[in-house]
Formats: structure tokens, C-alpha cells, sequence
């Protein structure tokens, strides 16, 4: 997203009376994907989270067929909390930023198609889990260390510097959009970008570098670091505007480096 | 007494109970954490502007007395003061630690934390990381409850909701049902104290600032369980809210902080771009009315002051629109103070806050009022505790900003502790518990099933759009006895009505129709609480304004609210607040205080 400018926001021009939401729907994991499609009025304003509220309210397809309310996940609807990602018109991204408007804009067509992501297992219409995410970061030791919660005064000094770029890799909500748009993840023989981005914000950190052979390990065995491709479509797709390859490429630099001392000290 | 074994359940993994699932994991015992959402995205998330501590490294002579003080007079003297001034004297060791954690907090040229004001205060008082404060204060501790799962000491059950506690013959909590939002199954956790952290009720006003978990329905399931419920009322309109279809986001007040001006055109209807409206031009009201605290006065005062403005036709373009205005502060140092949240007004509204006024409105927000507790986070039902938004305690009748993050985290660290102890003294009785489990549980699946077999005209979405709609119109900035009542009519027509809803989801996996219509039916019983609570009420204080009873009251009502749950109505009682540490003064922001 853009930070710095002023950016003009296009908008409709010819705004439509009404448009579609066409919706891959699957009754359970082990189903078939089926497509519905429902035709919405059109609002300004409107975000995919609210037009999905408007088919939860009654949902007919445009066949006139009553059929069940679709099931999706949301939360706080500001897109930092990550759980209401989906794939829309063919682009994983959070629904409560997907205005309506933009996308119809963006594609020329009156209608939005919305789907799960593909790298998780699929719970029901447009909700996935992902907890295997949450996995990857204990792989990575994704914390620091404390002797104890109780008062031992302040955290090491840090400058600025280094406080903006651990704040840029502390963003990510473990929301899976760069492991949706990875073409290496998925198999199982790579961690993906979100896990090595968090290992490298703790080994960034005066005290997190303590713990940071544990935090390599994690990443050198067969579901590690290697496999990244380099395509760096994670970046591409990253809603917090994550450094990904940066880290990736960090990280993998400090696997060599330690890999050298750890040999020159045998 | 073994103090090895002990098992406590946590029902919420936000700020609050993350930091009681990490004080009970270190000191060696097990926690089920049970959360309907995984805990890394619990409403927490949302909390932006930055926590607040008086760790004075501004040369202001700032302490924990002042920041006592402030909060006491912010809340308009309703708060109890001891646990307040408990919280302010941790606050600083609460800072340092997250610091510890590696939470990058901005920081001075010296490699040491920065601090910013907030509305209600006068010194630099609130750490941030950039704009986006609570995420980062929730991931340190989601990181730090991680590391004690691999340790086996807290096992998580993400994707569950709590429908009821587990009480004994003796109304002592023994555990709680709780249901599995894929498969609607019903387990019961059996714990030998149990931790609400519930965060707040804030869907009862359809569109608020909150999270779309924030139902209030675990909260609510405990007072019809005989958990007291205290100034359910006091409910915080946020000054400034972006509105929107599905939600009123949060425009923090961090953005005032930084030096944000509020404002609308002096001439009524003034269509001219913002920008090119002259300074003399420009009604800066807040400012003109408060000169000591400007735009940083309290969010109840900003609030009605905006609301005000707009009722009288003077708001943006005649409508219920104000500007607040950043234009006038250098771009990259916007970027780098209040990055996070500028982009969300990008996002969602297009303009660039950097380059033209935002356009905001107040917004529900937050619940000052919650479960009762006493000065140990314990609630009237011996081994229930509650922590957090979910608790009435330290707030009073308002808020301060860069307060809530502050409490949520001493509520949990202060509940922890305490149901430890509680649980290392508690007879077990493990005979008598099982039979009231399975009686429970069988209760609460005669509910679902309930649920799923009525087949009503009524569509349960609707009935909260109604509900959601009475409650905004008529319980939130301006409050008026005549409609106080028809909204408690109208809440109860909506429960005749939600008894013939159809939850029109002919496939039960993963349905969220179940789960919504009992939360529904919790939000309709709150919704009652908070409604006859304000109708009670004859004064004015905090949050909580009826024109008719202008004045703070304190003869009648310097007095904490309690509602007890009957089947008729809530019936509601009075208890004495403590202010035995500073005296009630008048509230007055139009000079230093």
C-alpha cells in the first residue's frame, strides 16, 4: 500500500443497480465444490464481509433457488486480525478490505467470485484452517525467552532503526496470504515465508539472539528454508507490506554464517 | 495442600486472559484456554493508540499517584480506587515487561521507549508501537502462552464458545460447557477455577468499533447464572469512528494525540474542499471550549460535543460528519507515528488522511461496565474470576484511552494469581462434579436442539438488526427516560420473537446460524441490563448523559450499579463506591485539573 502521496481514489463512474457474488461452495471438507451465485443491490461503500451479510440474511441464488447461508470467517473487520482472508477474483486477500466498488472497477464485470484458499483444508464454503501456521511458528521458536514475567526493569535499549524494522515483520497476523501464492508451499518440504519472517524479527532482537541456533535449526531440517524459490510472489500479496524475501534472504544468510562458526568451533 | 495438578479454565485469549494463561503456566499449573477464534486473532488486535504507564521519562515529573488520578477523575469518580491505583502503580512494571518481551515499541533517539499523550492526561504517559498497539501487546503474549503450550502447561481449544458455567449445588463454579463451532459438539471442562475474559458486548449495538466476536454472550450466559453484573450502562462512544456497512471502524485517538484538530466549517452547509477553507473559516470547537485539554479532552465530552455539533446542522455537508483534520503535520512523521491507522482510513474510505480531513463520527466502542469482581478479579460465584473488558473495575463511568490495554493486562495478572489460590483451597469433590457435568451439558445440547428444530417466520440476523438499531438510537450518547423504556419493551418483544426463529441452515457443520442465534439470545438479556441500568439512572456522569438530569448526582448515585438475572427482569441494587484514596471533585476539562 502506498505510505507516502496523495493518492486519488477512483471511483465508479456508472455505478450498477445491482451486482453478483459468486460464491464456491462446499457443504463439508470432504465434499464437492459447487458455485452459486447471488445478485445483491448495489450500495456504496459496500465490502465483500458486507454484501456476504446480505446473502447470509436470505439466501436465494439467482435461479431463484433457496439454498443455505454461506459460511465464511471474520473478526474485526480493520484487517489486523488476518481471519477473514479469501481467494477473490482469483486474488487471496482479507474480504473486509475488498470494497466492492474497486473490484468491480478492477475487473470491468458485474461479478465477484469468491473462494477458500487452496493450501489449507477447506472447513466449509469460504472458511479454511489454518492452524498449521500457528505450528510453523513453534517450529521457529517464535518468542523470546524472560527469566520470569515478575518486574525486572526495561528490555535492552534499541534504536529506532531497528525497532521500525522488527515493527514491519511484528505486522504479520498469520493471515496465510504468502503461503496461498507460493508455488513451493503446500508439499510439505518448505515452512513458507510468514514462519522464517517471525524467526528473523526475534533473532533481530538483542535478547531473541540468544535463542537464535534454535531458531536455524528449526528452519534447516526438510520442512525449513530451503525450498523457497525465490518467485516472490509472497510479497506481492502481503496485506502488511512485509519485507518477506528480505528476511528470507537474512535468514538464510545467518544458516551460512552460523554453519561456518559452528564448523570453525568443532 | 498439592498445589501440583491444579487445572484452570480461561475463557477468552485476548490481551487479559493471555496474560492470566501466562502467570498460571509459569507458576507451574494447567490451563484450558478455551477462545472462539484462534487467540492471535482475538479482538485485542484492535486496540491501536498505545498503553499507558507512568514510567516519566519525559522529564515531566509524571508518577503513578497522577496517572491514579487521572483515571479516577476521567471515570468521573464511579471507579472503586484501591484495584485503580493498584493498576497505575503496576502499569510501568507492566510496560517493561512487554518491552522485554520484544514488543517494538517506538522508540527516542536514545534506544529507549517513546511515549505520547492521550485524551485525559497531560503528560506523556502511553507506549506505542506504531498505530497498532494492541497487536503487538497481544502477539508478545500469544508468542509467550505458545512457548508454554510446547511446554504442555496450556492446552488451547481455538474455535470454541462457552455456552455455560458449571455450577454445584452450592453455586461454586466447577467448569463450563463449552461447544465446538465446527462440529457443535459439547464438552465439558471441569477446572478447578475458572477465568472469564470475555472482552466486550459491543454487537448488542449492531455496528460498534468492535470485533465481530465481541457478543458478550459468555458474559451474559454467567449473569443468567447468578454472576453479578455491575454498571452495565456505562457504555463508551468513541468520538471517532469511520462508519460503514458492516462496522464503525476505530480512528484512534492517537491521531489526536499527535496533534489531530477537530473541526467543521463555521458556515453550515459550506460545500468548499477542506482545504480550501480559511483558518478563520474553521470552527475548531473543541478547542475553543476546552483550552486546556483542545482535542484531547475525554472521549465522553469529544463525543457529545461532536454529536451535538452534528444535531444542530453543523456538521460536514449537513451531515452527521466531522473533520479531523492532520493535514497540517509533516507527512513522514504522520507515517511513521500513526502509519498503521491512516492506512485503514485509506482502505476503507479511499482519501489520504495525510492530504484531506478525515470525516469521522462517534462510535459504541467500549463497555465500561461487565462481570462484578471484587479487588481480586472474583466475581460472586466462588471459583469464577473475571478479567478484562468483560469486568466492570476500573474504568468508572468513562474511559481514559491507552487504559484499556493497561487493564486487560493487570486484570489477567491480578486473576491468575488469584485463582490459584483459590484452586490450591478449594475442595475438589470429584464424585458430586461428575453427575452436575453431565447434567449440564445435557441442558445446554436441549438448547441446540431446540435451536435447530424451531421453525418461526423470524430470521434471527433481522432481530439483531433491530436490536442493534433500538440500542444505538436510543442508549448510547443521549439518553431520554420515555425511550429508555421502549427500548425495554422492544427487547422484549424481540425475545417473544426470537422463540420463533428459523435458523434456515439446513447443514449443521460448521453452521454459524446455531452459534449466533445463542449469542443472540445472551445480547437480548445484556441488552436489558444495560437499558433498565440507564433508566435507572437519574443524573448525568461519564458516559452515561441524560439532558433531563444534567448534573453528576452524587447524593443518589456516586454508586456502583449491580444487576442479579431473575426471569422477569433484572433487578438491579446499589452499592457504595470506594473513594477513600481521592476525594470526588467536579469534573471540569476547560482548565487543568
Amino acid at each position: 500500500m502506498s505510505t507516502n502521496g496523495h493518492i486519488e481514489k477512483k471511483r465508479l463512474e456508472n455505478p450498477p443497480k445491482s451486482f453478483k457474488l459468486k460464491i464456491q461452495r462446499r457443504a463439508n471438507e470432504n465434499a464437492p465444490a459447487v458455485w452459486e451465485t447471488f445478485e445483491l443491490p448495489y450500495r456504496r461503500n459496500l465490502n465483500v464481509i458486507s454484501a456476504l451479510m446480505d446473502v447470509r440474511k436470505d439466501p436465494v441464488t439467482v435461479e431463484g433457488k433457496q439454498t443455505t447461508p454461506p459460511v465464511w470467517d471474520m473478526s474485526c473487520l480493520e484487517q489486523v486480525c488476518g481471519i477473514c482472508t479469501m481467494v477473490i477474483d482469483g486474488r487471496v486477500r482479507q474480504s473486509c478490505s475488498a470494497l466492492i466498488d474497486d473490484l468491480l472497477l478492477a475487473s470491468g464485470s458485474d461479478t465477484i467470485s469468491l473462494q477458500p484458499m487452496s493450501k489449507f483444508p477447506n472447513v466449509r464454503d469460504l472458511k479454511v484452517d489454518r492452524s498449521k501456521m500457528f505450528d510453523h511458528l513453534k517450529q521457529v521458536h517464535a518468542w523470546i525467552e524472560l527469566d520470569g514475567s515478575y518486574d525486572l526493569g526495561p528490555g535492552p535499549h534499541i534504536s529506532n532503526e531497528v525497532a521500525q524494522e522488527r515493527y514491519a515483520y511484528s505486522r504479520c497476523m498469520t493471515c496465510g496470504c504468502c503461503l496461498e501464492a507460493c508455488p513451493q508451499y503446500g508439499d510439505d518440504n518448505y515452512i513458507g515465508p510468514q514462519a522464517i519472517a517471525q524467526a528473523r524479527l526475534f533473532n533481530m532482537h538483542p535478547t531473541g539472539k540468544t535463542n537464535i541456533d534454535e531458531r536455524l535449526s528449526g528452519l534447516m531440517g526438510d520442512e525449513g528454508i530451503t525450498n523457497c524459490g525465490n518467485a516472490q510472489n509472497c510479497v506481492e500479496v502481503c496485506p502488511m507490506s512485509i519485507p518477506l524475501p528480505k528476511a528470507i534472504y537474512e535468514t538464510n544468510r545467518d544458516i551460512t554464517v552460523n554453519a561456518l562458526f559452528g564448523w570453525l568451533s568443532k | 495442600m498439592a498445589s501440583k495438578g491444579l487445572k484452570i479454565a480461561i475463557v477468552g485469549g485476548g490481551l487479559a486472559g493471555l496474560a492470566a494463561a501466562m502467570k498460571i503456566a509459569e507458576a507451574g499449573h494447567d490451563v484450558d484456554l478455551i477462545s472462539v477464534v484462534p487467540v492471535k486473532r482475538s479482538h485485542s488486535v484492535c486496540a491501536q493508540g498505545g498503553i499507558n504507564g507512568a514510567v516519566n521519562t519525559k522529564g515531566e515529573g509524571d508518577s503513578p499517584a497522577k496517572h491514579l488520578d487521572d483515571t479516577v477523575y476521567g471515570g468521573d469518580f464511579l471507579a472503586n480506587q484501591p484495584p485503580v491505583k493498584r493498576m497505575c502503580d503496576m502499569a510501568p512494571a507492566i510496560i517493561n515487561l512487554f518491552d522485554r518481551m520484544g514488543v517494538p515499541f517506538s522508540r527516542t533517539q536514545e534506544g529507549l521507549m517513546d511515549f505520547r499523550r492521550f485524551g485525559g492526561t497531560l503528560h506523556h504517559r502511553t507506549a506505542f508501537a506504531g498505530a497498532s498497539t494492541g497487536q503487538q501487546l497481544l502477539y508478545a503474549l500469544d508468542e509467550q502462552v505458545r512457548k508454554y503450550e510446547v511446554g504442555g502447561k496450556v492446552t488451547k481449544y481455538e474455535g470454541w464458545e462457552m455456552l455455560s458455567l458449571v455450577l454445584d449445588d452450592h453455586q461454586v463454579c466447577r467448569g463450563l460447557i463449552a461447544m465446538d463451532l465446527q462440529t457443535l459438539e459439547l464438552k465439558s471442562f471441569k477446572a478447578d477455577a475458572v477465568i472469564m475474559a470475555t472482552g466486550g458486548p459491543g454487537l448488542i449495538f449492531g455496528k460498534s468499533t468492535n470485533s465481530m466476536t465481541c457478543t458478550g454472550s459468555a458474559a451474559s450466559a454467567a449473569y443468567q447464572q447468578g454472576a453479578r453484573y455491575a454498571n452495565g450502562e456505562f457504555i463508551q462512544v468513541h468520538p471517532t469512528s469511520i462508519p460503514g456497512e458492516d462496522k464503525l471502524r476505530l480512528m484512534s485517538e492517537s491521531a489526536r494525540g499527535e496533534g489531530g484538530r477537530v473541526w467543521v466549517p463555521r458556515t453550515d452547509g459550506d460545500t468548499r474542499d477542506p482545504k480550501n477553507i480559511p483558518e478563520a473559516e474553521r470552527w475548531y470547537f473543541l478547542e475553543e471550549k476546552y483550552p486546556a485539554y483542545g482535542n484531547l479532552v475525554p472521549r465522553d465530552i469529544a463525543t457529545r460535543e461532536i454529536f451535538q455539533v452534528c444535531i444542530e446542522g453543523h456538521g460536514v455537508a449537513g451531515e452527521n460528519q466531522v473533520y479531523l483534520d492532520l493535514t497540517h503535520i509533516d507527512p513522514e512523521t504522520l507515517t511513521r507515528k500513526l502509519g498503521a491507522i491512516l492506512e485503514i482510513y485509506e482502505m476503507f474510505v479511499g482519501d489520504d488522511p495525510r492530504h484531506v480531513p478525515m470525516r469521522i463520527f462517534p462510535g459504541v466502542h467500549y463497555s465500561m461496565g461487565g462481570l462484578w469482581v471484587d479487588f481480586e478479579q472474583r466475581t460472586n460465584i466462588p471459583g469464577l474470576f473475571a478479567a478484562g473488558e468483560c469486568d466492570y473495575s476500573i474504568h468508572g463511568a468513562n474511559r481514559l484511552g491507552a487504559n484499556s490495554l493497561v487493564s486487560c493486562v493487570y486484570g489477567g495478572f491480578i486473576a491468575g494469581p488469584s485463582a490459584i489460590d483459590y484452586a490450591k483451597n478449594v475442595e475438589r469433590g470429584e464424585t458430586e462434579t461428575n453427575g452436575i457435568h453431565d447434567a449440564e451439558l445435557r441442558r445446554q445440547q436441549e438448547i441446540n436442539d431446540q435451536i435447530v428444530k424451531s421453525e418461526g417466520g423470524e430470521n434471527q440476523y433481522k432481530l439483531h438488526d433491530e436490536l442493534g438499531k433500538w440500542m444505538t438510537d436510543n442508549v448510547t450518547v443521549v439518553r431520554y427516560n420515555d425511550r429508555l423504556k421502549a427500548t425495554d419493551e422492544k427487547i422484549l418483544e424481540l425475545q417473544e420473537r426470537f422463540q420463533n426463529i428459523s435458523i434456515n441452515d439446513s447443514n449443521l457443520w460448521a453452521t454459524q446460524a446455531v452459534p449466533h442465534a445463542r449469542q443472540l439470545w445472551n445480547m437480548l438479556q445484556l441488552a436489558r441490563v444495560i437499558t433498565l441500568g440507564a433508566l435507572n439512572r437519574d443524573e448525568s456522569r461519564g458516559a452515561h448523559y441524560k439532558p433531563d438530569f444534567p448534573d453528576r448526582d452524587d447524593e443518589n448515585f456516586l454508586k456502583t450499579t449491580v444487576a442479579e438475572y431473575t426471569e422477569e427482569a433484572p433487578i438491579l441494587s446499589y452499592e457504595p463506591v470506594d473513594i477513600s484514596l481521592v476525594e470526588p471533585r467536579k469534573r471540569d476539562y476547560s482548565s487543568k485539573h
